[in-house]
This record gives structure tokens, C-alpha cells and sequence, in this order.
């Protein structure tokens, strides 16, 4: 049975990578618009997957309307009011934003089946939710002291797992549900069904708009393609229910980081994704396809970019902060793997505990002496006690410190990308001024030219280039002095949000330490009597 | 430079932190001794013999000669005749009650106390894990601290202190389950194996007797060699019947013993974990 379930499960894996790999094929066929080849196989891995999925039907209809050459950027039609928003938040910006492919219509969704048994989940999350709001409110709590005043009160919980869809196309909804006073939302309380590509398509939004000018928006939990496989297979043992658990964890803390951001907080992708009941489906976030390889390439190149940029650093703040974040990120990721070595070794104590009890109980049974015999099965049972209450400080162990110092890990590398984006507004400054200069030297040597009848064409053409690149080294300057501002302003704020967080969360940590050795002395304190009473 | 001042900071505690971990290590091998020594004089026999009052007497330096490879060897091969002897032995039955329930016994707990031997074995292991575990969590917190601008740092160093206590503790807790728990456990295996050894010693004696019993028949039926095999019959007996007795005694002491140990241990056990678990508590 074992074999069959792996042999399953690695069946239901390759189909899944088949249809990624069918998406990204049919992208690249529209990309190089000529070949049959990836056409070919394109069709080759849809026969492959899924005899029955909608989506590859979907895409030819949709694509062949918008390009013939390949996705270009400022071509993309989008649909109703966020046409405007993209159009001024990034006209500046032609070569980093990929992710504008064209957004599909919402399909159909699928037969809802609530196959997960929640009651497995349920008593688990029981214990966890409760944490959850609690460290929210007292953050809350916190937040309405500061002093900007502005009052902060909305709160977001994300519950309900659910499986949704069988076999490759399977996936899990999550609730999301949003209660608040402020204005800009329609209702005070309000819930919507949401899956795990929807929370990346909204990072992947937010990202586009607001890091390069600056903002450090929280980067969403990490694509797991071995734990997806494992929920749509169907194996409900604990592992993949323990997945499904922390991935609801990191997307409610994703959700609560995100709207604790005064500016994202306004964005109305933000608000759509909290409101509406139907979303557009993100397919560019999946890992292999056109977007994705898009943003690989995008990213190489940006990796080489940073090596060849000498920027000419002339104020010392973020020199000092750029070090100051690189130290703290491999201070950070030192713990983080200390924490999960402890994760690991308290489970395997428990699991000691828990054979040692059973053990010590057969050993009761198997001695004579009455009294002997009882107080070696009340050892066993005292064991079998503490090694619950091993467990569940791993599970603390886990969630509540172990979380939280992956979740900084990877927002120290969110405000590592804000810097590299303002080292590339200076690098775009500088070649407009390089440029301007070679005009006006271009513009110096006509004027020294024996061409008379060319010369005034000529003159007026150099003229025009000369004002439109002196516009864009105004601008350029503007843009720059505009991102190391707001960077200031954000880092400042990050600092403020992670002392608080830390804080707040070792406090607690501990605050469960501690209740774990009372319990403890609980127990040795009812096993003593007994032990005493050996006669 | 900032690493180089927190190792100095550090040393004296580190010298303590040695010193300590040494103190703990000499107390578990000691504790042994002082067990096998006790058991040793209070044997109303054993006590009597030569060997054991040199011991305990003579000031300068015994030479004990270790086992070389010779008698390494006769040793292995003793015990693999023993084994196999043992399973033969084992299939006669015994006539008397008290010695047949305490070999069924004695086999079923030896297997038993070597299960929960081991398993103590892997928990207290673990245990020293997840205090190691706290000591590296301890010194990442405090690198944070030193490192870190704003006002948390100060609250990191607090907290990698109490790290560091609580790591001590836990090491401590998990050095006292090894030496209580972990060390009965596995003395009362060899006990169980020795207690085992004995029954076997006396059935095969008693199997002899028997054999010899045969050949007294079979020597009287040929009317050969008679007076012989009356003496082997008789000094077989003789053999039988004072290894039964002194077994009979042993065997009951072993339980008292066994019940006494037991109950020592974890009474001590008990509290040692209360006392360590209250000082965790009153930080």
C-alpha cells in the first residue's frame, strides 16, 4: 500500500509539472510567434495532463485577440478603472515590470467539495487562531497609541481551509474574512473565499506598483510545489495537514503585514481583494510560466546590473543601513536555523517520551511487586503527559518563534530589492546625463560645422533632443531625491514594526516556556506520593 | 572585534560551564561504583572474601592485570558454549514451583527492562539535544543583541540570558534522567542477565544430576562401575541442592533489592525534576 501511494503520488507530481511546463510552452510559442515546435509541444503535454481542463481552451481565445508579436507592455488591455492606475503609477518605468500579461476572465469555478476533513484541522487551528488575533490585538492596541494618530482599525483572519476540485486541478480556498470601520470599504464585515494564487497575484500587483518607488511591500509565503502535490493527491496524514496549517498561518500574517502599510492599505487591488466576491484568476504567478520566465531572465540580469553599478554613494544613511540589514539578515538567518533545529529535536523527544511511557509501562505489567508495578505504570503515564506538553511547545516553538524570524528573513530581502531599485533610478539618472551631455556636445561640434543648409535642421533637431534630455535629467533627479525619501520614511517605519513584533512575539514564546514547566511540576508533584509509596 | 570581546567576556563562565559538566560526568560513573561496592558488602557471602577486603583496604596501588587477548578469547568462546548450552538447558522443566515462575519471569523483565533501557537512553539523549539546541539560540540572541541598534537590544541580551539558565537547567535535567532513570534501567539489565545466569547455572546442575541419576541406573543395571556413579550421583546432589538454596535466597534478595533501588530512584528522580523545574519557573 505504501508503494502505491507513492507510486500515486509521484504520478499526480509529474502531471502537475506537465501542465506547468504546457502553459510556459504555449507562452513561448506566442513569444517567438514563429516556430510550430513549442506549438507542438504545447499540445503534446495538454494531451498529456488534463483531458477534461478548461484552461487550455481558454488561452488560445484570449491571446490571439491581444498579440500577434509577443506580450509588449504598454499594449496590454486591461479591463475598467485599472487601466488608469497603471498607466500613471508606471510610465516611467519600461523595463522592469514584466508582470502585465493579459488577465484572464474569471472562469467557472468548479463543483466545491469540501473533501478535507476540517475536523482534523479544526482542533489544531482552535489552538492557533486563538494565538493569532492575539498578538494582532495587542499590536492593534499598540498602533492606535502613535502618534500619526490615524485610527487603524481593521482586522483580518483567515480560516476554513478548504479543498476544492478533485485530482490535478484540486486547490484549497482559504476564508478570508475583514472586519473594520474604515471608510474606503463598503461594508464593516466581510468575507470572501480566496486561493493561494490569489494571494501571490496580489503580491505580485503590489510589487509592481509600489517597490520602485520606494515601498517595502511584505513579500507573500513561498510556493511549495511537493506540498500541493500532496493536498491534491488527497493523502490526508499530518504532514499535509501540518502544510495546509502553516500555509494559513503565513497567509494571515502575509494579509495582516500588508494593511498594517498606511499606503497599501489605500490601493484599491488591496480593497478588490479583500471585497469582491469573484477575483480574476493570477495565472502569471505559476513558477513556469511566460511571466515566470520572464522574471527569471528579469532577475539574472538585474543580479549582473548590481555587479557592474559603482554607485557614487553621497549620503552616508544608507550606506550604514545597507550594512546594518546585512548583518541583521545573517544574524537572522543563523537563529532561524538554530529555532528549527530545536522545532526538530523537541519533536523527536516527544517521540522518545511517548516509547519510553509505553515501555515503562509494559515493564509495570510485567513486575510482580504490587506496589512497584503501579508506581512504574504512574511513571508512564506522567511521561506520556509530558510528552504532550513536549509537543505542544514544539508546535510553539514553531508557529510562534520559528515563523516570525522566516517572515523577517524574507522582508529583509523585500528592503533589500527597495535599495537595489533606488541604486537603478540612480543609474538611469546618470546615463540621462551622460546622454545630455553627448548632445550638447553633438550640438558644440555643428556649431563648428562649414555645412550652412544642413546646419539649421540640424541645429533645431539637436535643440529639441536637448530639451527633452534635460527634462529627463530633471526628472531623473526628482525621481531619485523622491525614492531616498521614501526609503527613509519606510525603514524607519520597518525598524518601529520589527522591535514591536519581536517583542512581542519572544515575549510570548517565553510566556509559553514557562507555562510548560508548571505544568511539568504539576505532574512530578502527583507522581511523587506514589513513587514514596513503594514499601 | 565585537566577536573576539564576547569570547572574553564569556571565558570565566566558560571554565565554570567545564568544570561543571566534568562534576556531573564524575558523578554518574561514580555512582555505579558506589552501588556495585554496597551491593558487594552487604552479600553475606561475598563480603568474607579476600579479594574484596584488599580492595577496600590496601592504600597503595593495585595492579590489576586488564584481560589480554588470550583471555579475551576464552572468554567470547565461553560464551557462545553458555548460549548455546543455556538453550538446551532450557527445555527441561523444573520440578520445583518457585524457580520455574522465576524463570519465566526473569526472561519476560529482562526483555522488558532492556526495551525501557534503551528507550530512556534515546529520551535523555534528546533531551541533552534540545538544551544544546538553547545554548546556540542563546549565543545567536546575544550576537543580535550586541549588534542591534535600536532599544531591542537590550531586551535580546536579556533574553539570551535567560536562554543561557535555561539551557543549563536542561542540561541538568536531562544529566539527572540519565543517572536515575536511564542508569537503574540499565544496571537492572545486567542484574536481570546475571539473575538469568544463575538459573541457568543451576539447571544445568540440575540436568547433570539428572544425567548422573541415569548413569547411577544404567551403571547399577550393568552392575558396572556403581560405587563411581553413586559418588558423581551424590556429589551432583549435593551440587543441586545447595545451588538451590542459595539461589532460592538470591533470587528473593534480588527482588528487594530491585524494590528497594527502584523506589530509591525514583523518588529522587521526582524531586529532582520538581527542584529544576520550580527554579526554571522563578525566572
Amino acid at each position: 500500500m505504501e508503494i502505491a501511494d507513492r507510486i500515486s503520488f509521484l504520478y499526480i507530481f509529474c502531471l502537475f509539472a506537465m501542465k506547468e511546463c504546457c502553459n510556459s510552452c504555449y507562452m513561448l510559442h506566442m513569444a517567438t510567434g514563429s516556430s510550430n515546435f513549442f506549438l507542438f509541444f504545447w499540445f503534446f503535454f495538454w494531451k498529456q495532463s488534463s483531458p477534461s481542463s478548461p484552461e487550455p481552451a481558454s488561452l488560445p481565445a484570449e491571446d490571439l485577440s491581444t498579440n500577434s508579436n509577443g506580450p509588449k507592455p504598454s499594449e496590454i488591455m486591461l479591463d475598467g478603472d485599472r487601466e488608469d492606475l497603471f498607466a500613471e503609477a508606471t510610465e516611467e518605468v519600461s523595463l522592469d515590470s514584466p508582470e502585465r500579461d493579459p488577465i484572464l476572465s474569471p472562469e467557472t469555478t468548479p463543483a466545491v467539495t469540501p473533501v478535507t476533513p476540517t475536523a482534523l484541522i479544526a482542533p489544531r487551528m482552535e489552538s492557533k487562531s486563538v494565538t493569532a488575533p492575539v498578538i494582532f490585538d495587542r499590536s492593534r492596541e499598540e498602533i492606535e497609541e502613535e502618534a500619526n494618530g490615524d485610527l487603524f482599525d481593521i482586522e483580518i483572519n483567515v480560516s476554513d481551509p478548504e479543498k476544492v476540485g478533485d485530482g490535478m486541478n484540486a486547490y484549497m480556498a482559504y476564508r478570508v474574512t475583514t472586519k473594520t470601520s474604515l471608510s474606503i470599504f463598503h461594508k464593516n464585515e466581510f468575507s470572501v473565499k480566496r486561493r493561494f494564487s490569489d494571494f501571490l497575484g496580489l503580491h505580485s500587483k503590489l510589487a509592481t506598483k509600489y517597490m520602485h518607488i520606494g515601498y517595502i511591500v511584505p513579500p507573500a509565503p513561498e510556493k511549495s510545489i511537493v506540498g500541493m502535490t500532496k493536498v491534491k493527491v488527497g493523502k490526508e496524514d499530518s504532514s499535509s495537514t501540518e502544510f495546509v496549517e502553516k500555509r494559513r498561518a503565513a497567509l494571515e500574517r502575509y494579509l495582516q503585514r500588508t494593511v498594517k502599510h498606511p499606503t497599501l492599505l489605500q490601493d484599491p487591488d488591496l480593497r478588490q481583494f479583500l471585497e469582491s466576491s469573484e477575483l480574476p484568476r493570477a495565472v502569471n504567478t505559476q513558477a513556469l510560466s511566460g511571466a515566470g520566465i520572464l522574471r527569471m531572465v528579469n532577475k539574472a540580469a538585474d543580479a549582473v546590473n548590481k555587479m557592474t553599478i559603482k554607485m557614487n554613494e553621497s549620503d552616508a544613511w544608507f550606506e550604514e543601513k545597507q550594512q546594518q540589514f546585512e548583518n541583521l539578515d545573517q544574524q537572522l538567518r543563523k537563529l532561524h536555523a538554530s529555532v528549527e533545529a530545536l522545532v526538530c529535536h523537541r519533536k523527536e523527544l516527544s517521540a522518545n517520551t511517548a516509547a519510553f511511557a509505553k515501555s515503562a509501562a509494559m515493564l509495570g505489567n510485567s513486575e510482580d511487586h504490587t506496589a512497584l508495578s503501579r508506581a512504574l505504570s504512574q511513571l508512564a503515564e506522567v511521561e506520556e503527559k509530558i510528552d504532550q506538553l513536549h509537543q505542544e511547545q514544539a508546535f510553539a516553538d514553531f508557529y510562534v518563534f520559528s515563523e516570525l524570524l522566516g517572515d523577517y528573513i524574507r522582508l529583509i530581502a523585500a528592503v533589500k530589492g527597495v535599495f537595489d531599485h533606488r541604486m537603478k533610478c540612480w543609474q538611469k539618472w546618470q546615463d540621462a546625463q551622460v546622454t545630455l551631455q553627448k548632445k550638447r556636445e553633438a550640438e558644440a561640434k555643428l556649431q563648428l560645422a562649414n555645412k550652412p543648409d544642413k546646419l539649421q535642421q540640424a541645429k533645431d533637431e539637436i535643440k529639441e533632443e536637448i530639451e527633452e534630455w534635460e527634462t529627463k535629467v530633471q526628472q531623473g533627479e526628482k525621481d531619485f531625491e523622491q525614492i531616498s525619501k521614501t526609503i527613509r520614511k519606510e525603514v524607519g517605519r520597518f525598524e518601529k514594526e520589527r522591535v514591536k513584533d519581536f517583542k512581542t512575539v519572544i515575549i510570548e514564546y517565553l510566556e509559553s516556556l514557562v507555562q510548560t514547566q508548571q505544568q511539568l511540576i504539576k505532574y512530578w508533584e502527583a507522581f511523587l506520593p506514589e513513587a514514596k509509596a513503594i514499601a | 572585534m565585537t566577536t573576539t570581546l564576547t569570547e572574553i567576556k564569556h571565558l570565566p563562565t566558560l571554565a565554570l560551564l567545564v568544570c561543571c559538566e566534568y562534576l556531573a560526568i564524575f558523578k554518574k560513573t561514580v555512582a555505579m561504583h558506589e552501588v556495585f561496592l554496597c551491593r558487594v558488602a552487604a552479600h553475606p557471602i561475598l563480603r568474607k572474601d579476600l579479594n574484596f577486603h584488599v580492595f577496600l583496604e590496601y592504600n597503595q596501588d593495585l595492579s590489576v592485570r586488564g584481560k589480554n587477548k588470550k583471555e579475551k578469547l576464552e572468554d567470547f568462546f565461553k560464551n557462545m558454549v553458555k548460549s548455546a548450552d543455556g538453550v538446551i538447558v532450557s527445555g527441561v522443566k523444573d520440578v520445583d514451583d518457585f524457580f520455574e515462575h522465576e524463570r519465566t519471569f526473569l526472561v519476560e523483565y529482562h526483555n522488558r527492562v532492556k526495551d525501557a533501557s534503551a528507550k530512556s537512553d534515546k529520551m535523555t539523549r534528546s533531551h541533552k539535544n534540545v538544551a544544546d539546541d538553547y545554548n546556540r539560540i542563546g549565543s545567536s540572541l546575544y550576537a543580535l543583541g550586541t549588534q542591534d541598534s535600536t532599544d531591542i537590544c537590550k531586551f535580546f541580551l536579556k533574553v539570551s540570558e535567560l536562554f543561557d539558565k535555561t539551557r543549563k537547567i536542561e542540561a541538568r535535567v536531562s544529566a539527572d534522567e540519565d543517572l536515575k532513570l536511564s542508569d537503574l534501567l540499565k544496571y537492572y539489565l545486567r542484574e536481570s542477565q546475571a539473575a538469568k545466569d544463575l538459573l541457568y547455572r543451576r539447571s544445568r546442575s540440575l540436568v547433570d544430576y539428572e544425567n548422573a541419576n541415569k548413569a547411577l541406573d544404567k551403571a547399577r543395571a550393568k552392575n558396572k562401575d556403581v560405587l563411581q556413579a553413586e559418588t558423581t550421583q551424590q556429589i551432583c546432589c549435593q551440587k543441586f541442592e545447595k545451588i538451590s538454596e542459595s539461589a532460592k535466597q538470591e533470587l528473593i534478595d534480588f527482588k528487594t533489592r530491585r524494590v528497594a533501588a527502584f523506589r530509591k530512584n525514583l523518588v529522587e528522580l521526582a524531586e529532582l525534576e520538581l527542584k529544576h523545574a520550580k527554579v526554571t519557573d522563578n525566572f
